[in-house]
C-alpha cells in the first residue's frame, strides 16, 4: 500500500514538474517577488533599522524573505488546481486507481522543489550585499523551508478544491497571506512592535519559522528556537497534508 | 458488465434537495454498446458519473465489470476506461507524454507503458502529432486522444460520455467507426448521448432516460416496432388549424395525432403510410383545405421518446 502511494506520488510528481518546467513565466514570476524585495526594500531596511549593525541587518532579514517567498509561493500553488480542475485533469486522474494521497502529495514535493530554488538564489544573491551563513545553516534553512512548504501548499489546494473558481480564490489568497505576512516579523523584527501586535505575532507559526532561521543563519545551528521551528513546521505539515488529503479523497463526490 | 437496481442519486442543493437520478435499473451485456439516451439535464451523466466511482450514489446497488460499486469501488476503477465530456489533458504536454504516465498509473512498468503508449498512437491515429503539445490539436483529435487515454490499459468496459458533442461531421462518423471497431474487439461501450441518430446507428440497445428515470429500455428496432406503422407529418392551410386537425383525427385509418411546434402541421401515427397519404391528399382537397408539405417517415428513437415522455427529445434537446 505504501509502495503504491510513494509510487504514484512519484508519478504525479514527475507529471507536475513536468508542466511547470514547461511554463518558465511561473518560475520567473515566482523569482521576481523576493528579489523585488531583496533589492529595493533590503537597502532602506539596511538604513533605517536603528540600533543594530549594518553587517547583521541582512542575517536578520534574507531568513525573513526566504519565508515570505514560501508563504506567499505556497499559498498561491492553488490556481494551478483550479486550473486542471476545471479541465477535467482531475476527474480524468480519480477514474483511475491512482492514490487519492499521491495526488496531493505529488504536488506539493513539486512546490518544495520549485520553490527551493530561488529560496536558495536570494542568499546567493545576497552574499555580495554582505550577508555571512555557513553551509549547514543555510541547508538546515532549506530544510525548515521544505516542511513549511509541505505545511502551506496543501491550504491551497484544500481551498482550490473547494472553491474550485479562481475569482474567489484570488482574494482569498490575499486575505490570508497579508496578515501573515505582517504579523511575522519579517518585514521589521517584531520587537519594535508595541505589546498587542507583537502579542498577536506569537499566534503565527510563521513568526517562529521567521526566529528559527534567525538563529540558523546568526550561527546557532540547534537551540529552543530553531527547535520550535522545525517541530511547528514539521506538525503543520502532518496535519495540513492528512486533513487535505481527506478532502482529495472525496474530491469528485 | 453492468448491472444496477435502484441506482439514485440526490444533491442536496441550495434550494432543497433534487432527485437527479432515482430507481435506475440498467443490465449491460458483455461485448455490447449500449446507449444511454435523454435530454440535457435528464441525468445521463450522472449516472456514468456514479458508475465510474467519481460520485457516490445516494441509494440502490450496482456491480460493474463484476467489482460491487459500494464496497470495492478500487476494483471497478482498474477495470474500467472513463472519457468525460471534458476530456482531462494538459495543453501543454504531448499526447505521448499523457499516455506513457497513463500507462504507469495503471501499474504498467515504464517500458511498457511507453509501448502501449506507441500501439494507442497508432491505433487512434495520432501518429502525426503525437509529439506536439496537445493545446495544438483540433477537436477531433483531442478526442482521439481522450479515447486513447481511457482505453491505455485495454478495459473489458468504457464508459463514455457524450463522446461526439461539439464535433464536426466527419470527425464524428469515424468516432463511430471507432467505436464500432472498439465493440468489435469485445470492449462492452456503454455511452451517454442525446444525438438520436447516434444511439440509433451506434448502439445494440438503448435506454432512454428522463427527468431521472428509465422510461424505455431495449433494442432501438424493439422500442420503434412499439410505435407500429408509420407517421405521416401534414402541414395544411386554408383554415383553422384546429379544425384541419380534428378533421384529420376523425379518420379511420389514424390511430393519434399530435400538434407539432409549427401550427400547421400535425404529426399523425397511421398503420400504413403511402396509403394514407393518398387519402389525405383527397380529404383535405375535398374539404376545401390546402395541402403544404406532406412527408412519410417510419418511427425513429424521437417518435419513442415523444410516445413515452410526451415531449420531443429534438426540442427538449434544445
Amino acid at each position: 500500500m505504501l509502495v503504491k502511494v510513494a509510487r504514484d506520488t512519484w508519478l504525479v510528481f514527475q507529471r507536475a514538474l513536468g508542466q511547470t518546467l514547461r511554463t518558465p513565466i511561473l518560475i520567473v514570476v515566482t523569482l521576481g517577488q523576493p528579489l523585488v524585495f531583496l533589492f529595493l526594500f533590503g537597502p532602506l531596511l539596511k538604513n533605517s533599522l536603528r540600533g543594530i549593525a549594518p553587517s547583521e541587518v541582512f542575517t536578520i532579514y534574507i531568513p525573513g524573505l526566504m519565508v515570505q517567498l514560501v508563504l506567499f509561493g505556497s499559498l498561491a500553488v492553488g490556481f494551478s488546481l483550479t486550473a486542471e480542475l476545471n479541465r477535467g485533469v482531475i476527474e480524468r486522474f480519480l477514474v483511475t486507481p491512482v492514490s487519492r494521497f499521491s495526488l496531493l502529495l505529488g504536488r506539493t514535493l513539486r512546490d518544495a522543489v520549485i520553490l527551493v530554488v530561488p529560496s536558495s538564489l536570494i542568499v546567493v544573491l545576497s552574499i555580495p550585499f554582505g550577508l555571512h551563513v555557513r553551509p549547514a545553516g543555510l541547508i538546515a534553512m532549506l530544510g525548515i523551508m521544505v516542511l513549511l512548504i509541505l505545511a502551506l501548499a496543501p491550504v491551497s489546494y484544500g481551498l482550490a478544491l473547494a472553491l474550485k473558481r479562481d475569482e474567489v480564490l484570488g482574494p482569498l489568497f490575499n486575505m490570508v497571506t497579508v496578515p501573515l505576512l505582517l504579523l511575522s516579523g519579517i518585514l521589521i523584527p517584531m520587537s519594535y512592535a508595541p505589546g498587542w501586535l507583537r502579542a498577536a505575532s506569537w499566534v503565527n507559526p510563521v513568526t517562529e519559522v521567521v526566529n528559527g532561521g534567525r538563529q540558523l543563519f546568526a550561527g546557532h545551528l540547534w537551540n529552543g528556537t530553531v527547535a520550535l521551528a522545525v517541530i511547528l513546521a514539521a506538525a503543520l505539515a502532518a496535519v495540513t497534508l492528512t486533513l487535505v488529503g481527506r478532502l482529495f479523497l472525496r474530491a469528485a463526490r | 458488465m453492468i448491472e444496477t437496481v435502484g441506482l439514485g442519486k440526490t444533491f442536496q442543493g441550495r434550494r432543497g434537495r433534487v432527485d437527479a437520478v432515482h430507481g435506475v435499473d440498467l443490465a449491460v451485456r458483455a461485448g455490447e454498446i449500449f446507449g444511454l439516451i435523454g435530454p440535457n439535464g435528464a441525468g445521463k451523466t450522472t449516472t456514468l458519473r456514479m458508475l465510474a466511482t467519481l460520485l457516490a450514489p445516494s441509494s440502490g446497488r450496482a456491480s460493474v465489470a463484476g467489482a460491487d460499486l459500494f464496497r470495492e469501488p478500487h476494483e471497478v476503477r482498474r477495470r474500467i476506461g472513463y472519457v468525460g465530456q471534458s476530456g482531462g489533458t494538459d495543453p501543454l504536454m504531448t499526447a505521448r507524454q499523457e499516455l506513457v504516465i497513463q500507462g504507469r498509473v495503471y501499474g504498467m512498468n515504464k517500458a511498457d507503458a511507453m509501448a502501449r503508449a506507441a500501439a494507442s498512437i497508432g491505433v487512434f491515429e495520432l501518429g502525426d502529432f503525437a509529439d506536439r503539445p496537445s493545446g495544438t490539436y483540433s477537436g477531433g483529435q483531442r478526442r482521439r486522444l481522450d479515447l486513447a487515454l481511457g482505453l491505455i490499459h485495454g478495459p473489458r468496459l468504457v464508459l463514455l460520455d457524450e463522446p461526439t458533442t461539439g464535433l464536426d461531421p466527419l470527425s464524428r462518423a469515424h468516432l463511430w467507426d471507432w467505436v464500432r471497431r472498439l465493440r468489435d474487439e469485445g470492449t462492452t461501450v456503454l455511452m451517454t448521448t442525446h444525438y438520436l441518430d447516434e444511439a440509433d446507428s451506434l448502439s445494440d440497445r438503448v435506454a432512454i432516460i428522463d427527468h431521472g428515470r428509465i422510461v424505455a429500455h431495449g433494442t432501438p428496432g424493439e422500442l420503434k416496432r412499439q410505435i407500429a406503422g408509420d407517421v405521416v407529418l401534414v402541414g395544411a392551410v386554408g383554415g383553422d388549424p384546429a379544425v384541419i386537425r380534428r378533421l384529420l383525427v376523425g379518420q379511420p385509418y389514424v390511430r393519434e395525432a399530435e400538434e407539432t411546434t409549427k401550427p400547421e402541421v400535425t404529426r399523425l401515427y397511421v398503420q400504413d403510410g403511402e396509403e394514407s397519404m393518398a387519402q389525405i391528399l383527397k380529404l383535405l382537397d375535398s374539404n376545401g383545405f390546402r395541402l403544404k408539405s406532406i412527408s412519410l417517415t417510419s418511427p425513429s428513437l424521437d417518435d419513442v421518446f415523444l410516445r413515452q415522455t410526451g415531449r420531443s427529445l429534438r426540442d427538449a434537446a434544445g
